[in-house]
């Protein structure tokens, strides 16, 4: 395999960094505004210049820092990295103009702190994605987890500092009490946290050490929200809309299972979770979160909070493929999460697109509000049919790989699970989308009369709903890039 | 010139002192700038001297041409040359950090505090650079004698009593030292390092050597605050005036546990210390003790700058443990955390200085809205706070890495517990204070453009040094790997693990 030496991977993370304080200190907002899109479309294209090199099989490769050998600040750009890179990058420059329209529609306090911490967010989520080995990797995870504290407290209401608290507390308890002693452990024993196609860990013989390591390691990443560790994510809802958007429908949540795939591929080997029938254990740690989060979600009335359960069962569909540690079933789930931030990101906009346009929360209040934002809740429905799997959206094919993967792994119970969540996952979303379309004169609490949102808010929501559209048609580079993983 | 650097780097400071307090009665507004030519000197010697070492080896210097075991010498290797560059520009930036603080609150004074500084700075960097044993011990006394009186500047109704405090247990702890060199001298006849170190080997199962040795680390753990020996220091260094805490924090402690790795490394020998006394599994587990309790104790407290005093007591037992680890690793994390906590610790309670400039007092209760009113400051607060609770690329994570590693290797778990218990509790303790400083009061400019103009930062004097701290935390962090593998790897005693 060919690798470049490159410094664009660097680039691609610096570069919002280096907006910062360009935004922080800049006085006029629409001047604030260009410098988060020019940042945010500079850091897609260079993403995207990597792009075409990735597809032939060559990978990009540049050492900051060495600190140990083995452990280094080291950046690599695969094509597992590159699909989430290029799935986060593309969505922050939607998001940017979604958070325009919606913060300013709300006049909304600090907004140059907000678009400052969403920037150093987008940086350590592009790291994550470049992370050649496990410290470069927790590291940009600690970085995320402290950006966006300021971004999920922003209102500094007390409810707000509640939920911060039990942000904090989960995603750097986790970390820095699992994951920080099981790198060093890992790293004692082999004296590498490189990432390998085969596994750090491949040659260990201690089963008893390798569960313990494996636990502690999809624990300790509690972004991905595996129960009992998902309490954080409802609680960060509190944020504005498009924090829990981006953040928690794609790159906090998406970093967390991110992180989960490279280990379980980079750090443990399919070999080895195969040979200990580890990869079983995690598809019931998943398939547990998987029902269980649906079940949650089908009893919440504020529309946010029902996001969040569904996001919780989702992201264990992409722990769930990888451990099935089946081609198609890890192709699925690499794919998934591509495919469920357009379809989640869609929700979240039109949930924020709503609260602008009528200060509506609740989903019993939503009764009829397809008369007043058709476009919006049109959209709602586009991204509800992807995330329960459905054609003509990008979301069927990740599914559908996911099911084939269950019977290639002869994963029977599996295959239940994800029947089963499929169906709940219609009984969640399917009711609000009809509720606002099909409802008598009587019942309806919005005037027929159309109202949109601001358009900063609606142009975004409906290009996601496009996209996602499109990914049915065209999955054909998200596929290309997790079967390259798949294969490697 | 450059041959003199050892001694330079203690007189110039020394006799610095006496012009200060002379000064102080002609032309009290010279004081300031003798000081900090003083202790700009020893900051160039030191780095001067860390070139040196690392580029020719050992740099031994005779005091007056006498030669040892009979004259004083001062042996600087690579460990001691860390140290003393870590302590004089420790020193240095808090000087200047100090002067406006000092000039407001209590300027007719002015002459006897930068005397006094100096004086304490000099103590400290002399107990670094000397090889003996007794030479130590007096700079051990001027150093505490001027803290003593450094704390007792402190506000009237408390600070007395607590210096006060302060001076018996340190006294007594400076009487166990002496004793135990006592002993020492009665068994070889010597008092330099070097000398001690190669008579001891075909004594060490005498019971007087066995005495000296816990009489000598009895006295060095009461002056480091070991725990369950701490009791001095959190009243002491909470009502100190903040000029003077912001330096004897940092150091005091640190060079103390400097003076008990130089006893192990180079005088008793390390083949005593672990192999003949087998104590380090029970010192270690001491630290744990003081990891816990210190964190512990920290959470109760409802003050900032008490509750960053426990913290030191919470450190240093990370810093004993790591050393009576008895690897290679732990102690490359102990004396990496010597440098990494004399520089978080500096930039804590600089911010602590900069907020009580401000905001006259430090409980939790006086820190509310800080985030608006001093966002610089509490900037380089969550700086040093992010690097004691230990996130990469902050130095606090790189010390943690070769502790844990050290604990991994040792199998000692139990330490790696603690000390990822402690980094747990760290994230309350400083989240509990950014919480108060970021949410209360409740905002009322939610749902308004922020206004400009309720910035109200401390003047650049002060603002700058803790900035400069807060930026060094991560460079250092970024250099940690090649500061262990050539400054801290080499100085380590053959034969451990």
């Amino acid at each position: 395999m060919e690798v470049i030496h490159s410094i664009r991977p660097l680039l691609a993370v610096l570069v919002s960094i280096c907006a910062v304080p360009l935004i922080a200190s800049s006085r006029k907002e629409n001047i604030r505004e260009m410098w988060t899109f020019a940042a945010a479309i500079a850091k897609f294209l260079i993403v995207v210049s990597m792009l075409p090199a990735v597809l032939r099989g060559t990978q990009f490769s540049y050492t900051l820092w060495e600190f140990l050998p083995g452990a280094s600040i080291e950046f690599k750009v695969d094509s597992l990295g590159m699909l989430f890179a290029l799935v986060a990058s593309s969505l922050w420059i939607i998001t940017s103009a979604y958070s325009i329209g919606y913060m300013r529609g709300l006049k909304e306090h600090s907004q140059s702190r907000y678009f400052c911490f969403f920037a150093l967010a987008l940086s350590a989520t592009i790291g994550v994605a470049f992370s050649a080995n496990l410290l470069t990797l927790y590291l940009f995870y600690e970085m995320l987890s402290l950006a966006t504290y300021p971004l999920v407290t922003h209102h500094q209401d007390p409810e707000a500092r509640q939920s911060g608290r039990k942000y904090l507390t989960y995603i750097l308890g986790t970390s820095i009490g699992l994951v920080l002693p099981a790198m060093l452990v890992v790293y004692h024993l082999t004296g590498s946290l490189e990432f390998s196609a085969h596994g750090l860990l491949a040659d260990t013989t201690s089963k008893a050490l390798v569960t313990l390591l494996l636990l502690m390691l999809l624990f300790g990443f509690a972004k991905a929200a595996i129960m009992p560790f998902h309490a954080w994510l409802p609680a960060a809802m509190v944020a504005p809309t498009p924090v829990s958007a981006l953040l928690h429908a794609v790159a906090v949540v998406k970093v967390g299972v991110f992180s989960i795939v490279r280990i379980l591929t980079g750090i443990f080997g399919v070999g080895i979770l195969s040979s200990f029938h580890l990869g079983t254990v995690v598809c019931y740690i998943a398939s547990f979160t998987i029902l269980v989060g649906s079940l949650i979600a089908l009893s919440q009335d504020e529309l946010k909070r029902r996001l969040a359960f569904s996001t919780i069962s989702q992201l264990s569909y992409i722990v769930l493929g990888v451990a099935l540690l089946s081609p198609k079933g890890m192709e699925g789930g690499i794919v998934h999460i591509a495919m469920h931030a357009f379809g989640k990101i869609t929700l979240f906009f039109c949930a924020g697109a709503i609260f602008v346009g009528t200060g509506k929360k609740y989903i019993s209040e939503m009764v009829g509000i397809g008369r007043r934002m058709p476009v919006t809740m049109a959209a709602f429905f586009v991204g509800a049919l992807s995330v329960i799997g459905l054609p003509p959206t990008g979301g069927f094919f990740s599914k559908w790989y996911l099911v084939l993967g269950t019977l290639e792994a002869n994963q029977w119970p599996m295959l239940v699970v994800l029947l089963l969540s499929s169906l709940l996952n219609a009984a969640y979303f399917l009711p609000v989308v009809y509720k606002a379309f099909f409802c008598s004169d009587e019942e309806a609490l919005f005037e027929n009369k159309v109202q949109e949102g601001p358009v900063w808010c609606v142009a975004p929501l409906v290009l996601t709903a496009v996209i996602s559209l499109f990914l049915f048609f065209y999955p054909d580079i998200f596929f290309r890039l997790a079967e390259m993983a798949v294969g490697m | 010139m450059s041959q003199h650097y050892p001694v330079l780097l203690v007189t110039v400071p020394l006799l610095s002192a006496f012009i200060i307090s002379g000064l102080s009665w002609v032309k009290k507004s010279l004081c300031f700038p003798v000081a900090l030519v003083a202790l700009g000197t020893s900051v160039f010697c030191a780095i001067g001297l860390l070139f040196k070492v690392l580029d020719v080896g050992v740099v031994e210097y005779h005091m007056g041409g006498w030669m040892p075991p009979w004259g004083i010498a001062y042996r600087i290797d690579l460990l001691n040359a860390l140290v003393l560059v870590a302590v004089s520009s420790v020193a240095l930036v808090n000087l200047v950090a100090a002067h406006k603080s000092v000039q407001r609150d209590f300027p007719e004074k002015k002459g006897i505090f930068y005397a006094l500084y100096v004086l304490f700075a000099m103590g400290l960097m002399g107990i670094t650079v000397t090889g003996d044993v007794f030479n130590l011990y007096v700079l051990l006394e001027i150093a505490s004698l001027t803290a003593y009186a450094l704390i007792a500047l402190g506000k009237p109704d408390r600070a007395p009593l607590a210096s006060l405090n302060y001076v018996f247990i340190g006294t007594v702890g400076a009487c166990f030292y002496l004793l135990g060199i006592g002993y020492l001298y009665i068994m070889t006849g010597s008092l330099n390092m070097a000398d001690i170190a190669s008579l001891l080997p075909p004594i060490y199962h005498s019971k007087a050597v066995l005495v000296a040795f816990i009489f000598c680390m009895v006295g060095v753990c009461i002056k480091m605050a070991f725990f369950p020996l701490h009791t001095w220091l959190p009243n002491a260094y909470t009502y100190a005036p903040n000029p003077a805490s912001s330096v004897i924090a940092p150091l005091m402690t640190k060079v103390m546990v400097y003076v008990m790795i130089r006893l192990v490394f180079s005088v008793f020998l390390p083949d005593f210390s672990f192999h003949v006394l087998h104590i380090g599994p029970a010192l270690v587990w001491l630290a744990c003790l003081a990891i816990i309790m210190g964190s512990l104790l920290a959470l109760t407290q409802r003050n900032l700058k008490k509750m960053l005093t426990y913290i030191i007591v919470s450190e240093i037992g990370y810093m004993v443990g790591g050393l009576w680890l008895g690897n290679r690793l732990g102690m490359s994390g102990a004396i990496l955390h010597i440098l990494n906590d004399a520089i978080m610790t500096l930039c804590l309670f600089l911010a602590v200085g900069n907020i009580a400039y401000k905001v006259k007092q430090v409980g939790f209760e006086d820190l509310k809205g800080l985030f608006r009113k001093m966002p610089v400051t509490m900037a380089g607060f969550v700086a040093g706070a992010l690097s004691v609770i230990g996130v990469p690329p902050t130095c606090g994570f790189f010390s943690k890495w070769y502790l844990i590693s050290g604990a991994i290797q040792a199998g000692q778990y139990g330490f790696m517990a603690a000390l990822l218990f402690s980094s747990l509790i760290n994230i309350v303790l400083f989240f509990r204070v950014i919480e108060i400083a970021y949410f209360e009061p409740m905002n009322p400019l939610h749902g308004v453009a922020p206004k400009r103009g309720i910035i109200e930062e401390v003047p650049l004097s002060m603002l700058i040094p803790l900035l400069l701290v807060a930026v060094s935390l991560i460079v250092v962090g970024i250099y940690s790997g090649t500061i262990v593998n050539h400054i801290i790897v080499p100085v380590l005693p053959k034969g451990i693990g």
